[in-house]
């Protein structure tokens, strides 16, 4: 089965993120590049599913110069090789020219099966992986907690409120994943080592016929108008116990629509 | 606080931000539980054997990691900042399989280097004994020689790991000086005392290791008999600079601690990080780290060109170990009360600091090396 895990680089949540004030888009360097978490649960089904039914999984990223160092995890968990789709062109797009630039990339790959996150933790739109089905052409399977392949045959369980919902295709198709799904590998420092030796191929966006009219900040749809810091946590609310304690911190939570 | 580091290559950049992905998420966090309950975390050892870090500074063709000490030192640092236990028991484990990989002959270092360096085995060290300990050329355990091999009789001390690794590496005394071994853990006749109930360390195992008419094959000994001393020397010479990269560790995870407390905390209307006695302190504490660091990199470099370096790795030792003592303390004092009750890390970093200047040759004994290359007049 050949398989392609869609690895977006994303500034580490840890530290502190900003936009750009030129043009409002990320400032990537202002913060260490990670791989966004729930990819790595995607790479980690995706090597699972190869060591189940055989093939081969290769990684794509869109993203400027640096995020080889998020391709190169991804390389180090196990994935055989990479395609890292990096343009200078590609800078701004919103998530519609992200999906055409990745889904053109993707059928210069070649696919049985595409696995995403199902959200990102910078621009956390989640649309990604029913923008490339549709793009594609190939059914969408999102949230999946639990994927199986049998054959050309695909199920995946759908979270939902009530529970889970069993979906069921025919490969080649598009999936994106739920924390719940598996417990991502650490890489080993022999994947590290083996990471150097493996392909990497850098596709600018004419390699992977994307119109350049159709991408990056000119061309997209949805425009940051306006942006401020968010405001510092406010002080918290301390509830005295006097005897009415339980009571009251069920009216604070119930005020939050916690409860 | 995370430490900017100049590392040689691309893969040892990877290597460093694997260690600390382990270290926030595995490590660490257990730390603090495991070290009240005395509690030794082996399956770390083996998460650490499966991420290849039980073998990194040997060679490929065993199963090595062929990383310079220069990297696998700063491995050490960040894992003894998250856990000394762990930072420590894998400098033990790698000074255990010094020996083999740098005096066995072809046909041992074939058949045991990859299992002692693929991440399922881990590794003792034993040259102390209990009437022996900087005087480590008085031991009297002893390894009687006949035709098919040895048998061993006496008893170590202190041992790190004791009745909990898989292999031991044994110096002993034979008929022709002091020799070292290669013993299995399941050897018959070794034994293990109590663990010893220590001031801080504690889910570090520290056992005696008796040896009562143990067997070895002539295949047990490594390098050439009477050459033992040297060799437990040499290995000393690396396991130094691992000790004094855990010192670093331990102090720069106080200092992490101290210096954000004193930023949070307010007295008299301010933090007390801008009353100038404490802003001294910590000023003190951050340069004797990086002062620290620094001296046991230089040393590190030498070792990885090829060059003498036993002066060096005791200077080493004998700063870093004395700096995490001063830095450990003075953290629990910025934190005051805070600092001496278990809430707050501090306090244990303060129990764990003193037994660093005490291993691997106590600092007395550092500050002896150092004068002895004096008196000789040779380089430093
Ligand atoms: C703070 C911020 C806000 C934004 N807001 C908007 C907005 O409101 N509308 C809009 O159209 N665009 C927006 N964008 C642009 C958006 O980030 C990009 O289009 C992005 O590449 C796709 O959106 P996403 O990350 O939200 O995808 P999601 O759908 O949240 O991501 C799901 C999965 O898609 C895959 N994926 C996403 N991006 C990549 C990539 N570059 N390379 C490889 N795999 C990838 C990953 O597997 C990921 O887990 C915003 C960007 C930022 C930084
Ligand atoms: C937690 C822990 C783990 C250990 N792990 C191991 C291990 O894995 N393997 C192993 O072999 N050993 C291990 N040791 C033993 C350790 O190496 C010895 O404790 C150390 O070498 C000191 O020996 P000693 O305790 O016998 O003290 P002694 O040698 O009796 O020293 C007592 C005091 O006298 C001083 N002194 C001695 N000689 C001189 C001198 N010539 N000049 C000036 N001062 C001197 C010392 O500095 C010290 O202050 C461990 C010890 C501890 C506490």
């Amino acid at each position: 089965m050949n398989i392609v895990v869609c690895v977006k680089q994303v500034p580490d949540t840890a530290t502190e993120r900003k936009l750009r004030s030129d043009d409002k888009t990320l400032d990537r360097d202002a913060a260490d590049g990670v791989v966004n978490e729930l990819d790595e649960y995607a790479v980690e089904e995706a090597l699972r599913l190869k060591e189940a039914h055989g093939g081969e999984v290769t990684v794509l990223t869109m993203g400027p110069a640096k995020a080889t160092d998020t391709i190169r995890k991804a390389l180090a968990m196990g994935a055989d090789k990479a395609v890292h789709l990096s343009d200078d062109a590609l800078h701004g797009s919103d998530a519609l020219s992200t999906s055409y630039a990745m889904a053109q990339a993707l059928k210069k790959i070649g696919f049985d099966l595409v696995i995403l996150g199902s959200e990102s933790t910078d621009a956390r739109t989640g649309v990604l992986a029913a923008m490339l089905a549709e793009r594609l052409g190939a059914p969408q399977l999102t949230l999946a907690r639990k994927v199986e392949v049998d054959g050309s045959a695909i199920v995946i369980e759908r979270i939902t409120d009530y529970g889970y919902d069993k979906v069921e295709a025919t490969l080649p198709a598009v999936v994106s994943v739920v924390e719940k799904i598996n417990e991502p590998r650490y890489p080993s420092f022999k994947g590290i080592m083996a990471a150097k030796k493996k392909p990497v191929e850098t596709l600018g966006i004419a390699d992977a016929s994307v119109d350049a009219s159709a991408v990056g900040l000119a061309a997209a749809y949805s425009e940051v108008a306006e942006f401020s810091a968010a405001p510092p946590r406010a002080a918290g609310t301390v509830v005295k116990d006097e005897g009415d304690g339980g009571a009251k911190a069920a009216d604070f939570l119930a005020s939050k629509k916690f409860i | 606080m995370t430490v900017d580091r100049i590392l040689p290559t691309p893969e040892s950049r990877d290597l460093i931000e694997l260690v600390r992905e382990l270290v926030a998420k595995e490590v660490a966090p257990r730390a603090a539980a495991d070290e009240a309950a005395g509690r030794f975390p082996r399956e770390l050892f083996t998460l650490l054997g499966s991420s290849g870090l039980l073998g990194l500074p040997y060679p490929e063709e065993h199963g090595g990691g062929a990383q310079p000490y220069e990297v696998y030192l700063q491995v050490i640092e960040e894992l003894a900042a998250g856990w000394l236990a762990v930072g420590l028991g894998l400098s033990v484990h790698t000074l255990s399989c010094f020996p083999v990989a740098a005096y066995g002959d072809e046909e041992q270092r074939a058949a045991l280097l990859p299992a002692m360096l693929g991440g399922e085995l881990l590794g003792a060290y034993c040259l102390s004994e209990p009437q022996s300990g900087s005087d480590a050329a008085a031991m009297t355990t002893r390894a009687v020689a006949d035709e098919a091999g040895f048998t061993v009789d006496g008893v170590k001390a202190w041992t790190t790991h004791g009745g909990v690794a898989d292999f031991y590496t044994l110096i002993a005394r034979t008929g022709q000086g002091i020799s070292c071994f290669h013993v299995p853990a399941t050897a018959e006749g070794l034994s293990f005392g109590a663990r010893e109930k220590k001031m801080g360390m504690r889910s570090s195992p520290t056992a005696q290791v008796r040896f009562d008419a143990v067997r070895l094959g002539r295949d047990a000994l490594v390098g050439a008999e009477g050459e033992g001393f040297r060799i437990a020397m040499a290995a000393l010479d690396g396991g130094r600079l691992g000790i004094a990269a855990c010192a670093v560790g331990l102090a720069q995870a106080a200092f992490d601690a101290a210096s954000a407390y004193a930023r949070e905390r307010r007295q008299f209307g301010s933090r007390i990080v801008d009353f100038q006695g404490v802003g001294f302190m910590l000023a003190d504490m951050a340069t004797s780290i990086e002062a620290a660091r620094a001296l046991y990199l230089s040393a590190a470099r030498l070792r990885d060109a090829g060059r003498p370096y036993g002066t060096r790795a005791a200077m080493a030792k004998l700063f870093a170990t004395d700096a995490c003592m001063k830095v450990t303390t003075d953290a629990v004092q910025v934190l005051g009360g805070y600092g001496y009750v278990e809430e707050f890390p501090v306090e244990r970093y303060m129990r764990e600091a003193k037994v660093l200047q005490i291993v691997e040759g106590t600092n007395q004994i550092q500050r002896l090396v150092i004068g002895r290359a004096v008196g000789k007049g040779t380089d430093l």
